[in-house]
């Protein structure tokens, strides 16, 4: 039933691209490599190309797929869990122009890179339902404004707080400035039961969390590392505020050891009553609120938007897109196969069984869904203003450099100025088209 | 002693036989040789001789430099010549390659040098007799079966800043962050894995050596300390070359324990490897197949020089003590059958 009219839609599309060489995507005339919107054609079996799924909840959701479409199976390609080996897999595989890989699962940073390269065929706007998805999660599906991905799970920062204490200190809300939360710290931390807590936490060691605190703090502040036209921005005041937020924070309200705790770090820290503030993800939540013992603070703490220097701070934008390899036999197929992956009742269902955070914007307020997951109004709101990393075709390089840089600025080893300095300098070439 | 004495006949012989025979018989015998070694020679070719070369040539070339107006990364290669080589030298890149190689230096004179000393050590413990010794050589070789990625995760949570080390020490240091401590960690771990190959290597030298000759030194008079620079070191001089030789290329191409343990991208632990894969991840393949060629030649220029320097006297020395040792041996002989 769903096919017949999209085959129509595809016949339409090729004899108008015959004569116009334009449907769907409007200025695809002069690019290579099957970017064009116009050419997703072929149908049969397709392969999903994702990061290891912890959940197993994967499979089921394709038994799904292929069960209505008995001639057009998917099979998944499982890559390793960490996210470079992924990225790895993905090029090699596409600087091979193999046809292996058919639909792509994309760390939201891959995009300009990807499309850069002409390894994503350029999706149809028009033949994707885009309206119901949270509009900051679009933006990351795209280059240069053109469509090459649709943004299926997504993901922001978040302030988890100790709420148990701030009640007993006589707070009565989140903090929404970095002052207040200060404040708040200081009559926390003058409880018996919080006097050995540090009061905040946010990443600073040098991996790409670095990256994201780095785009907290300075979107935060009203600044931005690579601006819109993209160019470096970092001879800022604005930037100057956000890292020595970051370098103020590191200094007087950070844990000793801060600069070796990742993720995880961060996480045990919270979950062992050691912090009042913290800056993290989602999946957080389900597991420190779990009660079979591993956590201290289940039930004692909830989470708010990130505070910034004037009011509500700025999160970061992380997430997964799908797109279709540029070498892809069946590319009808696997716009299908997206449709139905990104569609509200797929994304219902991954929620449910994985807590990933959707994008359709329709999820976060289902009352159902906020008795299972309460956070998800908290995270609708961090993810309406939350700030993609930096655009750049040379993303590994990028963040490497912002990485340095920062990392040197929050130990102390450069003065702010000079680290923005350096960085500035670092990255003009590196975006220099 | 049979062996010692008979291979230098045999050499002779074999050299001399020839020497007597026709000329076509020696082209004969080389033709042949050459045959049977053209399939050896034909892998080795294909498996060491191409990608070195083909390595050399993607280093001579670039590609996706720059992008169109639509924002398109420019296709091709192009020739660059030596240009990923010096630029390997110059600017920014040129502190990143000196941090890199003292990096890759010290981490293969520090790690080599407790190594040799420790396996030496263990090789010693494992080959007294005691009661347990098999059980002592087994837990001595644990470290070496276990894969890099593994002991690094291992050692990474020791050196955590609320891990063992830590613990054991009374201190706070942020042994995996960026800086000096890092650089310690690193050392403390790959000589916790490898020193059991040098004591393994090591014993199989010292089980070489006959036992009466550390009688003869006991009735000389010669106390342990003696026994081991005079006896034990020479005798197992070429077992342990070979085995420091061994550690000093893996070491120089180091880069899964401290990308594990501390990191990639960290200064203060980045060696050569890692800043070929970094440039090869970041789709720069003629800047990594520059590094790469460049760390090449400086681990063929290490070898080559400890196998001429040290490896050379080895060979010498060892003729020169055959030479020595015969006639002594039949004065010896012939007082005892005088005596």
């Amino acid at each position: 039933m769903r096919r017949t009219p999209l085959i129509g839609g595809t016949v339409v599309c090729a004899a108008l691209a015959l004569s116009l060489s334009a449907c769907g995507g409007d200025d695809d005339g002069g690019s290579k490599g099957g970017a064009g919107a116009a050419s997703l054609q072929g149908r049969g079996p397709i392969t999903f190309v994702t990061g290891k799924d912890r959940s197993g909840y994967l499979q089921k959701q394709l038994d799904g797929w292929n069960a209505e479409h008995p001639k057009e199976q998917v099979r998944v390609i499982e890559l390793p869990d960490e996210p470079n080996d992924q990225r790895q897999q993905m090029i090699q595989n596409a600087t091979t122009k193999s046809d292996a890989y058919a639909v792509l699962n994309l760390d939201v940073v891959w995009t300009a890179e990807f499309a850069a390269n002409r390894w994503l065929a350029q999706l149809p706007k028009d033949q994707i339902d885009l309206s119901k998805m949270l509009p900051a999660t679009i933006t990351t599906g795209q280059y240069r404004d053109k469509l090459y991905a649709v943004p299926s799970t997504s993901d922001a920062g978040m302030l988890y707080f100790r709420r148990d204490l701030l009640e007993k200190a006589g707070i009565t809300g989140p903090p929404k400035t970095y002052t207040e939360m200060w404040d708040d710290c200081a009559k926390v931390k003058k409880l018996p039961e919080a006097k050995d807590a540090d009061c905040f936490f946010t990443e600073v060691n040098k991996t790409e969390s670095m990256t994201i605190s780095a785009v907290e703090a300075i979107e935060s502040a009203g600044g931005s590392i690579i601006g819109p036209d993209g160019r470096p921005t970092l001879n800022t005041p604005q930037a100057k505020q956000g890292v020595e937020f970051l370098v103020a924070a590191k200094k007087d309200h950070m844990p000793k050891e801060a600069v070796t705790l990742d993720t995880e770090g961060g996480r045990r820290s919270f979950q062992s009553g050691k912090l009042i503030f913290q800056r993290q993800w989602p999946y957080q939540y389900g597991l420190a609120d779990s009660g079979d013992g591993s956590s201290k603070v289940a039930g004692r703490f909830a989470v708010a938007p990130l505070p910034g220097p004037n009011g509500p701070g700025v999160a970061n934008l992380g997430g997964h897109n799908l797109a279709i390899s540029a070498f892809a036999k069946n590319k009808a197929t696997s716009l299908d196969f997206i449709r139905y992956l990104t569609g509200e009742q797929a994304q219902r269902a991954n929620l449910l069984a994985t807590s990933q955070a959707p994008t359709v914007a329709a999820l976060y307020d289902d009352p159902e869904m906020v008795k299972k997951f309460p956070y998800l109004p908290v995270l609708k709101q961090a993810i309406a203003g939350a700030r993609p990393r930096p655009v750049a075709v040379k993303y590994g390089d990028v963040t490497a450099a912002v990485q340095g840089e920062m990392y040197d600025a929050v130990t102390g080893k450069k003065p702010v100025d000079q680290a923005l300095a350096d960085l500035q300098s670092k990255l003009q070439p590196l975006t220099a088209q | 002693m049979t062996t010692t004495e008979s291979a230098p006949a045999a050499g002779t012989a074999a050299a001399g036989a020839p020497r007597g025979r026709g000329k076509g018989d020696v082209q004969g015998t080389r033709r042949l040789a050459a045959l049977l070694l053209s399939p050896t020679l034909l892998v080795l070719a294909l498996v060491i001789g191409y990608p070195v070369l083909a390595g050399f040539r993607e280093s001579l070339y670039a590609r996706g430099e720059g992008l169109d107006a639509d924002g398109f990364v420019v296709e091709g290669d192009r020739f660059v010549g030596l240009d990923n080589y010096t630029a390997i030298f110059q600017g920014d890149r040129a502190d990143a390659f000196w941090n890199a190689f003292s990096n890759t230096t010290f981490f293969t004179l520090t790690t080599v040098v407790l190594e040799t000393v420790i396996g030496v050590a263990m090789a010693l413990i494992m080959q007294q007799a005691f009661r347990g010794r098999a059980l002592v050589r087994a837990s001595i070789l644990v470290p070496w079966a276990i894969p890099t990625a593994i002991s690094g995760l291992l050692w990474r949570w020791i050196f955590q800043a609320d891990g063992a080390a830590n613990a054991v020490l009374r201190q706070e240091i942020l042994w995996t962050a960026d800086g000096f401590p890092a650089k310690a960690a690193v050392v403390i771990a790959e000589v916790w894995k490898t020193s059991p190959f040098i004591g393994l290597l090591v014993l199989a030298g010292l089980q070489m050596i006959p036992r009466d000759v550390y009688e003869a030194a006991r009735v000389d008079g010669a106390g342990p300390v003696q026994q081991f620079f005079r006896i034990t070191l020479p005798l197992v001089k070429p077992a342990l070359l070979v085995a420091v030789l061994f550690r000093m290329l893996d070491v120089l191409r180091m880069f899964d324990l401290p990308a594990v343990l501390i990191g990639v991208n960290q200064r203060s632990v980045e060696t050569l490897t890692m800043i070929a894969w970094f440039e090869a991840s970041n789709l720069r393949y003629g800047s990594a197949a520059a590094y790469a060629t460049v760390l090449f030649l400086y681990v063929a220029l290490i070898a080559y020089l400890f196998v001429k320097l040290l490896g050379a006297d080895i060979i010498g020395e060892a003729r020169g003590r055959t030479r020595r040792a015969r006639p002594v041996r039949t004065a010896r002989g012939r007082r005892r059958a005088a005596a």
